[in-house]
């Protein structure tokens, strides 16, 4: 686990809103010198606490106007294989994030549609399908806020 | 609208963020100014938001993460305002999203451990107004998390 300063978390702030600003912009707004801010950026993606970056897109802009949340149980009749459940489930493009849960559901899924009937389509098609697929709720995303968190 | 050749660079871009403007461009079979025309186009229509960073709470000694799903009692015309608004106030909450179906508000929380988040549930949690109802689901893994468009 890694220790974070004031000026790391100050750091992690800014890139979590913005990460394609450069080290020198960040640098000055935490006075730090571009040298340092670069070597800060650098060890906190070493230490894995930077996972990556992702670029934002506006998906209803793309035509994706419903996303949808599914929980999904598996049947337990027969031998359900969670490999096979998972691989498969990865696999369909329109499925963002698959999470695998405890409590009352086993899998929680995101899943983008260009609207109710294409969802439905998914839904019938390659969700009702998936290898060891039982009871499917479904709520669909109204708005969604991304906070700072403990920082 | 949307050509070809805009999907066909978001798809690069959202696979790898990081890749700069001349090797996005070579990827997507064009010339590094053609390109860069086409971002400036896709951010300024807003289609393009940014790039964020994202954090990996477990390296920052976060291990436990949990969906709770939350029923509100409508009866009261503020309660999703009202709800929201306080929600926001815990720090641990990294998401929170609003939803048409049987849940109405889902909060991702992390915490340090099962003591932690016992504590956070009790003293922040509970407190918050208009709940009906909570479901916890924990989080176990993340099989896919690419929250890309299928472009």
């Amino acid at each position: 686990m890694m220790a974070l300063d004031d000026t790391d978390r100050a750091l992690l702030r800014a890139l979590s809103r913005d990460a394609a600003q450069s080290a020198g912009a960040l640098g000055r707004r935490l006075g730090l010198s571009q040298p340092a801010t670069w070597r800060r950026i650098r060890r906190l993606e070493q230490a894995g606490v930077i996972r990556g970056r992702q670029l934002r897109l506006d998906a209803e802009k793309l035509g994706f106007g419903v996303t949808v949340f599914l929980g999904v149980k598996l049947a337990l009749r027969g031998r359900v294989s969670l490999e096979d459940f998972e691989r498969a489930v990865t696999a369909i493009p329109e499925v963002q994030t698959v999470e695998h849960v405890l409590g009352l559901y086993d899998y929680r899924l995101r899943v983008v549609a260009r609207d109710l009937p294409d969802f439905e389509r998914v839904l019938r098609r390659r969700i009702m399908t998936l290898p060891g697929a039982g009871e499917v709720e479904a709520n669909v995303l109204l708005s969604e806020e991304r906070l700072a968190g403990p920082l | 609208m949307l050509d070809a050749e805009d999907r066909r660079l978001l798809r690069y871009w959202q696979a790898e963020p990081s890749l700069t403007v001349a090797e996005l461009a070579g990827l997507a079979g064009t010339t590094p100014a053609r390109a860069a025309r086409r971002i400036a186009r896709l951010r300024e229509a807003g289609v393009v938001r940014g790039i964020g960073a994202v954090i990996d709470w477990a390296k920052l000694g976060y291990a436990v993460e949990v969906s709770l799903r939350v029923t509100l009692d409508k009866m009261q015309v503020t309660a999703f305002d009202d709800f929201l608004a306080r929600a926001r106030e815990v720090p641990e909450v990294v998401e929170l999203q609003t939803f048409l179906g049987r849940v109405d508000v889902r909060l991702s929380i992390i915490a340090r451990d099962m003591a932690h988040y016992q504590h956070i549930y009790r003293s922040r949690i509970l407190s918050l107004p208009h709940i009906a109802e909570i479901e916890a689901l924990m989080h176990v893994a993340r099989i896919k998390n690419s929250e890309g468009l299928p472009l």
